[in-house]
């Protein structure tokens, strides 16, 4: 039996076989945030992911933003609440607010 | 990240030791520091030793101002098991599955059998001399359910003297009452008899093997937790 906790191990066996990784850290939280600090989604090339950011409120757009910085090599700060202007599209549904760390896995 | 960052944080996990990753949020620099690192300045040393401590990573300001954001990784909590009953078997897969490392104790070789525990470590030793060895500390959880006291009162002992976070033991009210003057017998105060959950597990009116094994994982969490 497997734990759920195996997204850098997951990543780790992503670089081996020579696929590109991103991933995300949730580094802050305010209010009722859906996942704690330290939570993490391993992003592979072909946009297949493991782990969690949040309950999956913004997964879709953390991976878009992820594989952007396999493109740029640079690291992204991002920051996901409902009072945010992407509310409409990309917000949590809990009310509470995330900053997320982006970054490309470099090898 | 580098990719060679990554693997070293990897081997770090799969050793078991304790390691921060800290990340200057102005610039991406990251490195890992363990607890044994004397090198860095005393300040990152000692939020290192606040996050994993906490086991909560946390954003922090540098005395030069800039923003670090300390991720600590700390080892898997430890669930020790002692008896290897038709319990502890869901128990130690829900246990594995929430990211506990299981240990099974029981000296009775036909019950610890890798038969009946696959991929589980299993201890065929004396409840008290397993429990020396494993040296519980404040991340383990112990749970006896063999309901013989020859087995469960050595464990439960050796619990009661380590920090351990949990502390839980299978039978009903009237085994608990007399496990708990056996205890009391044993030279074992009354506040360290209260730290044993017993009857052990959330009342959910659980009967299956599977069942109580949830009840007894919904307790330990809500001991971590709350």
């Amino acid at each position: 039996m497997t734990s759920h906790d195996n997204v850098l191990e997951e990543a780790a066996l992503w670089l081996g076989q020579g696929r590109r990784v991103a991933l995300a850290t949730v580094i802050e939280t305010w209010g009722s945030a859906p996942r704690p600090v330290g939570s993490q989604l391993a992003i592979r090339d072909d946009a297949t992911f493991v782990g969690s950011v949040s309950g999956g409120c913004i997964e879709g757009d953390v991976v878009t933003r992820a594989l952007e910085t396999l493109e740029t090599g640079k690291t992204e700060l991002l920051e996901y609440g409902v009072s945010d202007a992407m509310a409409w599209q990309v917000g949590l549904a809990c009310g509470g607010r995330i900053r997320v760390m982006v970054e490309p896995v470099k090898g | 990240m580098d990719a060679a960052l990554l693997n070293e944080l990897v081997r770090a996990r799969a050793e078991k030791r304790a390691v921060a990753l800290a990340t200057r949020l102005t610039d991406g620099i990251q490195k890992l520091i363990y607890l044994s690192d004397k090198s860095e300045e005393n300040w990152l040393i000692k939020a290192i030793h606040e996050v994993l401590s906490s086991d909560k990573g946390a954003v922090v300001t540098a005395p030069d101002g800039a923003e670090w954001f300390l991720n600590p990784f700390n080892p898997p909590l430890r669930l020790i098991l002692v008896g290897a009953v038709h319990i502890a078997q869901p128990l130690a897969e829900i246990a594995a599955l929430t990211g506990y490392d299981v240990t099974v104790v029981d000296p009775r070789t036909s019950f610890a059998s890798p038969e009946r525990f696959p991929g589980m470590t299993l201890v065929t030793d004396w409840p008290d001399e397993a429990m020396t060895a494993l040296a519980p500390d404040a991340r383990t959880a112990i749970v006896t359910l063999t309901h013989d006291p020859k087995l469960d009162d050595p464990a439960l002992q050796a619990a009661l003297r380590s920090p351990a976070f949990y502390v839980g033991a299978l039978g009903s009210k009237k085994t608990h009452a007399a496990r708990a003057a056996r205890l009391t017998e044993a030279g074992f105060a009354e506040s360290d008899i209260a730290r044993i959950h017993g009857p052990v597990g959330l009342a959910i009116g659980a009967k299956s093997p599977a069942e109580i094994a949830i009840s007894i994982m919904a307790e330990i969490t809500e001991t971590l937790r709350t």
